[in-house]
């Protein structure tokens, strides 16, 4: 028996009993089409939030004040209170730790803005020239704060796109004109290039200021909220952050790192946390959506045993005129992947649609993965093979005379 | 050759046994054309059975071409069943979703021929067993009885085989239809030296073999050589 003699067999089988087949399709196209679907909505999650860690900059490291905790967690633990942080700390990591390829400290805190009879609550940050490189942020008009604003503590904003939008409407330049913050003037010089603020914070709803100028006039007082420390590369990243630890246990007088007053994270880290969640909440969907493709395999073993019965004398004739076990249970396994084989590509289908679906009117990202579609495809051609072999086996050994005697 | 030795078929059927066949022996050479005869229920078709490989002997032992089929696997007897042996059943068994044309090919595929030589193999064997054209493509469950029993001698012919058993061949056939396969019959044994095996109840049909075993209550009651023999008429 030639693939295309089996082929035309089972396609003919499939055909006459046009509404069971349909029926079992169904079971597999729910079945896979969850598990797709499913791990799009788990994928797409996971990728906009890496994607959101990533895009604060790369190779980063970050360090606040407030107490050390687990590996990673609790990224904001102790900020705002805590002011353990000074602009000292900052200047002498730049100076010693000569491993890091750019140092931006920060101050930052959230006030009501002013401008033209306008207003917002937005978050201020007082920082230095090399942020924009740091935190991978782009100058759309203007320039970013330079040493020299520094220097003279002069009070110039740079606005985050949304900031300008809220406070000056779309697309409208700003340059020039004054925005109020904590009853003092600051003249805008520049506007940044929008991120698209997904994830945790918005990060174009923001306002960049002199990191001078914010703790003279707006804290008062010479502290940071946040250190960020660009390695050059990911290899030295667990070096830079020994070595700060290091240098920082030892200016703060603290001989035991469990009592540290400031917390270094690694946006390796953050990735990771943020990953390992990401996938449980994936793996959760799946195993939902694998019980439904269970019930589809079972489906599929209900209806080719049916069918090995009811064709029990087909079978007896087939076998009286020379077919083998083989080509039996050839046959009928044929049958069950078959079906399968269409309710999984059907299914595909089908979860697509609905991550699609998904991603259009429930505006949650997802993201279909070639091996999501792999995976889908091996698991029905799998439960093709294994529900369909038990029925298949029990057709090739019926006995001929007794299969053609069956009523 | 066909070398039946005290062949024994007893069924169960819970506590109760029934022998159905008691301690048969017989030969068929080759080439030779026999009738089997008897009443209903002695056992002829159960035989048939047995000399098709389709079913194996309680006790006994069944030799076809020095071979012992009762030590013989389930795929050697399908060998032997697709290779050797051409079965027209009693009750024809066909598959009732299949065109007639269908039926006739379905051996080949097992066989392992060529999609042209298929058809043309089985449309020969259609017109050797006497079907009307028209009615190739028409499905098996919309055959008459005498249609649909031409379907079934076409599949015992169409692989060629060198041992033909027809079980009640012509039992639906008219006189002239009953020819045409009898004169089909008596043609690939004269012409081919096939071995041909047919139950009959009609000593008319059974008179065109050379020879007639007889059975009554399971056991050879008459083996003999039939003087008369009649030709069949292809033409009438
Ligand atoms: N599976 C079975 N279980 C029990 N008894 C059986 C079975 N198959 C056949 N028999 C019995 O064996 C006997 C012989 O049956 P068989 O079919 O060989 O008769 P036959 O000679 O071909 O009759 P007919 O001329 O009516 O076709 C019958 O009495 C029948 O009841
Ligand atoms: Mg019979």
């Amino acid at each position: 028996m030639t693939l295309s003699d089996l082929i035309q067999e089972t396609f003919s089988a499939i055909i006459v009993n046009k509404a069971r087949s349909g029926l079992t399709i169904l079971g597999i196209i729910i079945g896979i089409g969850s598990v797709i679907a499913m791990i799009s909505i788990g994928q797409g999650a996971q990728n906009s939030i890496e994607a959101s860690i990533q895009s604060i900059g790369s190779n980063l490291i970050l360090i606040m004040p407030g107490a050390q905790r687990g590996a990673g967690v609790q990224v904001s633990a102790g900020r705002g209170s805590a002011t353990t942080l000074t602009q000292a700390d900052a200047d002498t990591i730049e100076k010693e730790i000569t491993l890091a390829k750019a140092i931006a400290p920060e101050i930052s805190k959230r006030y009501q803005i002013t401008a033209k009879g306008k207003n917002t609550n937005t978050q201020v940050i007082g920082t230095v020239g090399s942020y924009p490189q740091v935190r991978n942020i782009q100058i759309d008009t203007g320039s970013f704060i330079s040493d020299q604003n520094i220097r003279s503590i002069s009070k110039v904003a740079v606005l985050g796109p949304t900031t300008r939008d809220d406070l000056f409407g779309q697309g409208v330049d700003p340059i020039g004109q004054s925005i109020r913050v904590n009853k003092i003037d600051f003249k805008i010089i520049g506007v940044t290039k929008a991120k698209g603020g997904s994830g945790f914070s918005n990060q174009d709803d923001i306002i960049f200021i002199p990191i001078s100028t914010a703790q003279r006039f707006l804290a008062g007082n010479d502290s940071v909220t946040t250190i960020s420390v660009e390695a050059s590369d990911q290899n030295s990243m667990a070096q830079i952050q020994q070595q700060i630890t290091a240098l920082l246990l030892q200016r703060h007088n603290i001989s035991d790192a469990q009592l540290a007053d400031f917390q270094i994270l690694n946006q390796q880290d953050i990735v990771q946390t943020a990953s390992s969640v990401t996938d449980t909440f994936t793996i959760l969907l799946a195993s939902i959506a694998g019980i439904s493709l269970i019930v589809g395999g079972i489906g599929i073993m209900n209806m080719m045993l049916t069918n090995v019965t009811e064709r029990t004398r087909e079978i007896g004739l087939r076998k009286a005129i020379g077919a083998k076990r083989k080509d039996i249970s050839l046959q009928f396994l044929t049958e069950s992947v078959m079906l399968t084989f269409f309710g999984g590509a059907a299914g595909i289908l089908l979860g697509w649609i609905l991550a699609w679906g998904v991603a259009q009117f429930a505006g949650i990202p997802t993201s279909i993965s070639f091996f999501s579609v792999l995976l889908a495809f091996g698991v029905s051609a799998a439960i093709g093979i294994i529900f369909g072999y038990y029925p298949a086996r029990r057709a090739a050994g019926l006995n001929p005379i007794e299969a053609l005697r069956y009523e | 050759m066909i070398k039946c030795e005290n062949i024994t078929k007893i069924y169960k059927n819970g506590e109760t046994e029934t022998a159905v066949l008691k301690k048969v022996s017989f030969e068929i050479s080759d080439g030779e054309f026999v009738a089997i005869m008897g009443p209903s229920g002695s056992g002829k078709s159960t035989l048939m059975h047995i000399l098709g490989c389709l079913d194996t002997p309680t006790s006994g032992a069944y030799t076809l071409d020095g071979q012992d089929v009762s030590k013989m696997s389930d795929d050697e007897l399908a060998d032997i069943r697709k290779d050797k042996i051409g079965f027209v059943f009693q009750s024809y068994n066909l598959l009732p979703r299949a065109t007639a044309i269908r039926n006739v090919i379905l051996p080949l595929i097992y066989i392992g021929e060529n999609k042209e030589m298929r058809e043309q193999k089985a449309k020969q064997a259609l017109l050797d067993a006497g079907l009307a054209e028209d009615r190739w493509n028409y499905l098996s469950n919309q055959l008459s009885g005498g249609q649909m029993q031409r379907v079934a001698i076409a599949r015992a012919l169409v692989n060629n085989p060198i041992i033909i058993l027809a079980d009640e061949p012509t039992g639906n056939l008219d006189t002239k239809t009953g020819e045409i396969v009898l004169s089909t019959f008596q043609q690939l044994n004269k012409e081919l030296g096939r071995t041909i095996v047919l139950i009959t109840h009609e000593l008319y049909v059974a008179e065109h073999a050379g020879r007639i075993i007889h059975i009554k209550d399971g056991g050879i009651i008459a083996d003999e050589k039939n003087k008369e023999r009649r030709i069949a008429n292809h033409n009438i």
